[in-house]
């Protein structure tokens, strides 16, 4: 029993390695999730009926797909997602391949989340960016997004955390995380010391980046 | 400047098609401030944004500097309506961006070198008067001061027309004068076309040439402000006529009046609201005059007088008396309280 912090079963660097994983594990698939998900959520906005891009094929085909996505159990995806994740990874265990599901996960959840920020910036200032003759692209960039970007902030926050909290379960294709430890230590094994303190550890994580998005977002707000 | 060549526009549903405008034919010249004035149902909104295609047209026409903007490419549209102005009732300003920003963003948009941007709108918020608060955010402006940065945005791209989208409905009457005061500057300042649509007949009176009075989707009356204000010839213009001049019997007269008193209504246009036309008829003619009711506004800085009397005499005094004042090029008209 080396090495091993306050009674609990695993040792200081069990732990530390569980952040490193899950700080990992969340900041790649945010990047990820984002990249594909703000522009989804920006799409789903100007190409409904009466905007800018309106465009009922797009419109039409995106949001079910988004919804069938985001209905699917994180579990079941994690599973469900195996064969295509051994394709781009090249093996289905592990933290790297932990990423894809967590991509098809909050991608789907963030385009939606975007699409209700974006929702929000009010139609008349869109209304004069037009009048002003400005193009799409003008509109998107310097009306649409930093009208909404407080809110935005917001919500990839919101993003973040829900990853944080399903990267736990991707413990069960061994990827590590401070869920992971909880999991199989705290829960599986009756570790109860194990369980306190890495569960405290995800509300800290959790309520560290709350703070810190509510703050960004109050700033950019600037009311 | 602006043609309507019997526009009309329709909006569909599945359930059903609505008719907004009905055939608008209107032409606003170089130099005018034209106003469009009708209840909210009737049509102006669609009106406005017909002109620089917020909206399309259904059927129809509209021709902005001779030209059609709805066959024109995207960018030819774009490069079009950098030349018309626009502001709005509820302002519509980036709250995300500076004041200064906020003036900037269509010189932005096309790309203007950033001295150039600096002058111009260093320019813009000296000429609406709110040159100190380059580096506010809109929330921390009153809604006088963020329709000035409207104004001001709206003429960063020097545009020939300014569009005025109930400009001054979310304001109070005397912030409400100091904006439309600021307009009547930008048309005679940068001789800059204006063309608004308001449900205040104030604001027709206060600053407009020309008035357009719509109902249901149609111009019913249109003309120079000072001919639809002096002689409205439909119902809906004598009501919103009605609104800023008061040429009503007075109530407590009407409830008090023995009998069927002769009245008239008596309107000084012009340089006729200077002659003593009431001691001049009392001392002619054996009349009694009983002034009821007495307003003299000015329309396009033209005085505009309106007086109700009762007039009491032997019927033939009376018949000469009216004869007169009709000589007299003055507009007379007799009502009864009971028809």
């Amino acid at each position: 029993m080396n090495n091993t912090l306050w009674g609990m079963e695993i040792t200081a660097e069990q732990l530390l390695t569980g952040f490193g994983d899950t700080l990992y594990m969340v900041a790649l698939s945010l990047l990820f999730s984002v990249v594909i998900g703000l522009p989804l959520g920006i799409l789903l906005v100007i190409t409904r009926n009466g905007h800018i891009l309106e465009n009922k094929w797009v419109f039409n085909v995106l949001n079910p797909v988004i919804n069938i996505l985001r209905s699917v159990p994180f579990i079941i995806l994690l599973v469900a997602l195996i064969p295509f994740t051994r394709f781009v990874v090249g093996t289905a265990i592990g933290t790297n391949a932990a990423i894809v599901p967590l991509i098809f996960y909050a991608a789907p959840y963030i385009a939606r989340l975007v699409e209700n920020s974006l929702l929000e910036v009010d139609k008349g200032i869109i209304e004069a960016a037009e009048a002003m003759g400005a193009t799409t692209w003008q509109i998107i960039f310097r009306f649409l997004i930093p009208e909404g970007l407080s809110s935005l902030v917001l919500t990839f926050t919101t993003a973040t955390i829900g990853l944080v909290g399903a990267s736990a379960m991707a413990g069960a294709v061994g990827a590590g995380g401070v869920g992971d430890l909880a999991l199989s230590y705290g829960y599986q094994r009756f570790d109860t010391m194990t369980m306190i303190v890495t569960v405290a550890a995800l509300v800290v994580i959790v309520q560290l980046l709350q703070s810190t998005g509510n703050i960004v977002s109050k700033k950019i707000r600037r009311r | 400047m602006i043609e309507f060549q019997n526009v009309k526009k329709r909006y569909e549903s599945k359930k059903q098609t609505v008719e907004a405008l009905k055939g608008i034919d209107l032409i606003v010249e170089k130099g005018d401030i034209f106003g469009v004035v009708g209840y909210s149902g009737a049509g102006k909104s669609t009106l406005i944004r017909l002109v620089n295609l917020l909206e399309r047209p259904s059927e129809g026409e509209i021709l902005v500097n001779g030209k059609a903007l709805t066959s024109l490419k995207p960018k030819d549209l774009r490069a079009e309506k950098k030349k018309i102005g626009m502001i709005f009732q509820h302002f519509n300003l980036l709250n995300s961006k500076t004041v200064f920003d906020n003036v900037a963003m269509p010189l932005i948009l096309s790309g203007t070198p950033v001295k150039e941007i600096q002058t111009r709108v260093n320019e813009l918020l000296e000429f609406v008067g709110l040159l100190g608060k380059a580096k506010n955010y809109p929330e921390q402006l009153s809604g006088g001061q963020k329709q000035r940065i409207g104004i001001a945005r709206a003429l960063a791209t020097n545009p020939s027309i300014l569009l005025c989208d109930e400009a001054t409905s979310a304001l109070d009457p005397q912030t409400t004068s100091a904006v439309l005061q600021l307009l009547k500057k930008v048309n005679q300042e940068y001789n800059i076309t204006i063309l608004l649509i308001t449900h205040e007949m104030s604001v027709i009176r206060e600053i407009c040439n020309k008035v357009a009075v719509m109902e249901g989707g149609r111009i019913v009356e249109q003309g120079p402000v000072f001919d639809v204000f002096a002689k409205p010839q439909t119902e809906i213009a004598q009501n919103f006529v009605r609104t800023v001049i008061h040429d009503e019997i007075p109530k407590s007269f009407k409830s008090q009046a023995a009998g069927n008193p002769i009245i008239w209504k008596i309107n000084f246009i012009g340089a006729n609201s200077g002659k003593p036309l009431l001691s001049t008829v009392a001392k002619q003619f054996d009349v009694d005059l009983n002034v009821l009711s007495a307003n003299i506004s000015e329309i396009q800085e033209t005085p505009f007088g309106n007086l109700i009397i009762e007039v009491t005499g032997e019927e033939s005094e009376i018949k000469k008396a009216y004869d007169y004042i009709q000589a007299e090029n003055i507009l007379v008209q007799e009502v009864r309280i009971h028809e």
